[in-house]
């Protein structure tokens, strides 16, 4: 099945389910108070977007810079920098890395990026062993599904489906409190901990004065990661740098405000580089790929290069009414909602992901909310463009060429809406109908009745009065 | 001051009464009216689908016929952004740059237009109904539009307004609505479920776009909450 079938069908499933409707739009609407009273709290919310906009811009047109700077500053403090120009480069050098190290048990901290290259796949493949030790990604590892949204991995489940599935993959459930929860999810994780020989994270921004990777959590579970395996492994996204250490300031609270409605999210960590001579703790080794994956790709469209300005907070998921109403899994790609359907036909093909971009409403309200001015909406429009210039859809600009012939002369025009009023009967007969023309529309909605007398109709007999 | 009033297509198809109150209202207002029979349509469907060369087709003699207006004003946000927004990026780096740079400069959406270029905010209208106002999408984030229509409503005589909880899109979207139906239908029925949460009996909105949507939804659901279009409401007696 094409992607786009694959998305059709599946967004006619959750759009019919009302139960993932309610429940999606009651947690989204908690974070959306949540996120506002946060909002408050800044100066001006409205400057703080601009200037994180501005920042985020200086670093993606510096990018060749401030990549050099952050390999530099890292390997002065003993890190080992690898460059992935693909997907599968960059599992190769992870997998490289196991290899090398003997490993067996990988530890990972939450990583979209990581999603991105199907690493677990990978790594799985090859007799690794790899458990998330991310709660959201523990629990979606184990349902053998791919995250359900970019920060809330299983915030589709309820808590008695997570109690029913630790009580069948693990075992262990006595209630469906968070607390009772989490201790299974810990007493499991401590034992992986202890026995992993590499610890794997992902990174939310990489600072390139200081050659520093700012890794942000709420459980604590990623400095374990970090700290604990012999080895640590990083893997990140080009566009993730931020030009100055002082930029954490204001993109700290950001991403945690836009993210999760959260002051700052719980833990906030920055490494530097592996444990020095004279220091007591962490890993002995760390490696952090630099990943492209057709992010240059992105970057030398200057149109919609802002894309890459994005920091992975979901803010545009969890306002969009498309996203509450399909879910995220039926997208089908690692980055859902808006920003999913503006970067997926860059990082995946056009015309394969076209699909994303037109299965929206053009209604903005992801660019009102995104943090740091992506101008989604906009890109939408200009990836249907780019898809109907360079691959046209015969059937659907012949209707539009049509359409202008008959929206450009008036007497054509009058034509067309007098036998829209004349057949209108004819139509009644079919409505939601297999026969009707306007299926799509008429199988859950009226059409509303055509006027004999139209306005132009009115106009011209009073401009003929007068 | 002439007004050159641009009624979109599917107001002139089938939303008639939402034009002509437009009209009354500017005549009554003092204004001469005048609605260029060349204009049907702004290019939205094809512009919104991609198919930018058909839309320049139908967008350019729209342009030409604005050219001498002095202000243009548009029944919907949803054409007002295309006219107002759109055309100039449509036409950027064509001979109609400028035509379109100039005729955006002049042309308001029509509530925008009552409450910032008249400065007339009470029309002296009635309507003695509870409401609740859905901002078109294009209309609030491509023009900023929000308090304007507040503001007429707000001196409507007997009406009582009652917001939404939520601030959405109705899930019309154009050709979005006949292309993922079961999307637009699923937008729709939040945004009814919104409207109707407030006990209004009509839902306003200043695009009848979106009302056809909202409409075609309550109809085919039996439920009893109407719509009407903003102007129909500022010309009622």
């Amino acid at each position: 099945m094409s992607f786009v079938s694959q998305f059709k069908a599946q967004a006619g499933e959750k759009t019919r389910d009302l139960r993932h409707r309610q429940f999606i739009r009651t947690a989204l609407r908690g974070y959306e108070t949540a996120r506002d009273k946060r909002k408050g709290a800044f100066q001006s919310w409205e400057s703080a977007r601009q200037a994180a906009a501005e920042t985020k811009w200086e670093a993606i047109n510096h990018l060749d810079e401030h990549l050099v700077a952050l390999t530099r500053q890292l390997e002065a403090r003993g890190t080992k920098v690898h460059w992935a120009s693909t997907g599968a480069q960059a599992r190769e050098i992870i997998a490289q890395i196991l290899r090398d190290k003997q490993a067996r048990c990988i530890i990972k901290s939450k990583a979209m990026t990581s999603e991105e290259i199907h690493l677990n796949d990978a790594l799985e493949k090859e007799g690794f062993t790899v458990v998330e030790s991310d709660l959201g990604e523990f629990i979606v590892q184990l349902r053998h599904e791919t995250p359900y949204h970019i920060v809330f991995p299983s915030m589709h489940l309820t808590r008695g489906e997570i109690r029913e599935l630790f009580q069948r993959e693990l075992g262990d459930a006595p209630s469906d409190t968070p607390e009772d929860l989490t201790m299974v999810a810990r007493r499991v994780m401590r034992q992986k901990y202890i026995t992993a020989d590499v610890g794997f994270t992902g990174a939310n921004f990489a600072i390139a004065e200081t050659g520093m990777i700012s890794i942000t959590e709420n459980e604590g579970n990623s400095r374990l990661t970090a700290a604990l395996p012999k080895t640590m492994v990083t893997l990140i996204g080009i566009e993730k740098v931020l030009p100055r250490f002082a930029d954490l300031a204001l993109f700290l609270p950001m991403l945690a405000t836009a993210g999760a409605g959260q002051p700052m999210t719980c833990y906030n960590t920055m490494y530097s580089g592996p444990r020095q001579p004279g220091e007591a703790d962490g890993p002995e080794e760390w490696h952090v790929v630099l990943l492209d994956n057709r992010r240059t790709e992105l970057l030398a469209d200057t149109e919609q290069r802002d894309a890459l300005h994005c920091i992975r907070c979901g803010a545009c998921l969890n306002v969009c009414p498309i996203f509450r109403n399909v879910g995220g899994h039926t997208y089908g790609t690692t980055y859902s909602g808006p920003v999913g359907a503006v970067i997926t036909p860059h990082l995946r093909g056009l015309q394969e992901w076209k699909h994303l971009s037109n299965a929206s409403s053009l209604c903005g309200v992801c660019t009102e909310a995104c943090p740091v001015k992506i101008d989604l909406h906009h890109h939408l429009l200009q990836n249907r463009r780019n898809a109907s210039a360079s691959q046209p859809a015969f059937l659907e600009k012949l209707a539009y060429k049509i359409f202008g012939i008959v929206a450009n002369e008036p007497a054509f025009w009058s034509l067309a809406k007098k036998l829209g009023w004349l057949t209108q009967p004819l139509h009644d007969a079919v409505k939601g109908s297999a026969l009707d023309p306007a299926r799509a529309w008429t199988k859950t909605r009226d059409l509303p009745p055509m006027p004999r007398e139209t306005f132009k109709d009115w106009w011209r007999k009073r401009m003929k009065a007068e | 001051m002439t007004v050159t009033l641009f009624i979109p297509c599917f107001v002139d198809a089938l939303y008639p009464r939402a034009g002509i109150s437009m009209v009354e209202i500017l005549e009554r207002l003092g204004h001469t009216v005048i609605c260029p029979e060349a204009i049907a349509c702004c290019g939205q469907p094809p512009f919104n689908s991609g198919y930018w060369d058909e839309a320049r087709t139908i967008a350019r003699p729209v342009l030409e016929s604005l050219k001498a207006a002095e202000a243009v004003v548009i029944g919907s946000g949803s054409c007002g952004a295309m006219v107002k927004k759109f055309y100039p990026e449509l036409f950027a780096n064509t001979d109609h740059a400028e035509l379109a740079k100039q005729v955006s400069a002049r042309t308001w959406e029509f509530s925008d237009f009552l409450v910032n270029k008249l400065g007339a905010t009470d029309l002296g209208a009635t309507f003695p109904h509870k409401v609740t106002f859905h901002d078109g999408c294009h209309g609030l984030r491509e023009l900023g539009i929000q308090k304007q229509p507040r503001a007429l409503l707000a001196s409507v005589r007997g009406l009582e307004l009652v917001e939404m909880g939520e601030v959405s899109c109705c899930g019309f979207g154009g050709t979005f609505a006949a292309k993922f139906p079961m999307i637009s239908t699923a937008m729709g029925e939040v945004k009814c479920a919104a409207a109707a949460e407030t006990n209004a009996e009509y839902i306003v909105s200043s695009d009848s776009s979106c009302l056809m949507h909202i409409q075609g939804l309550l109809s085919r659901q039996g439920k009893p909450t109407k719509t009407i279009s903003l102007a129909e409401v500022l010309n009622h007696k």
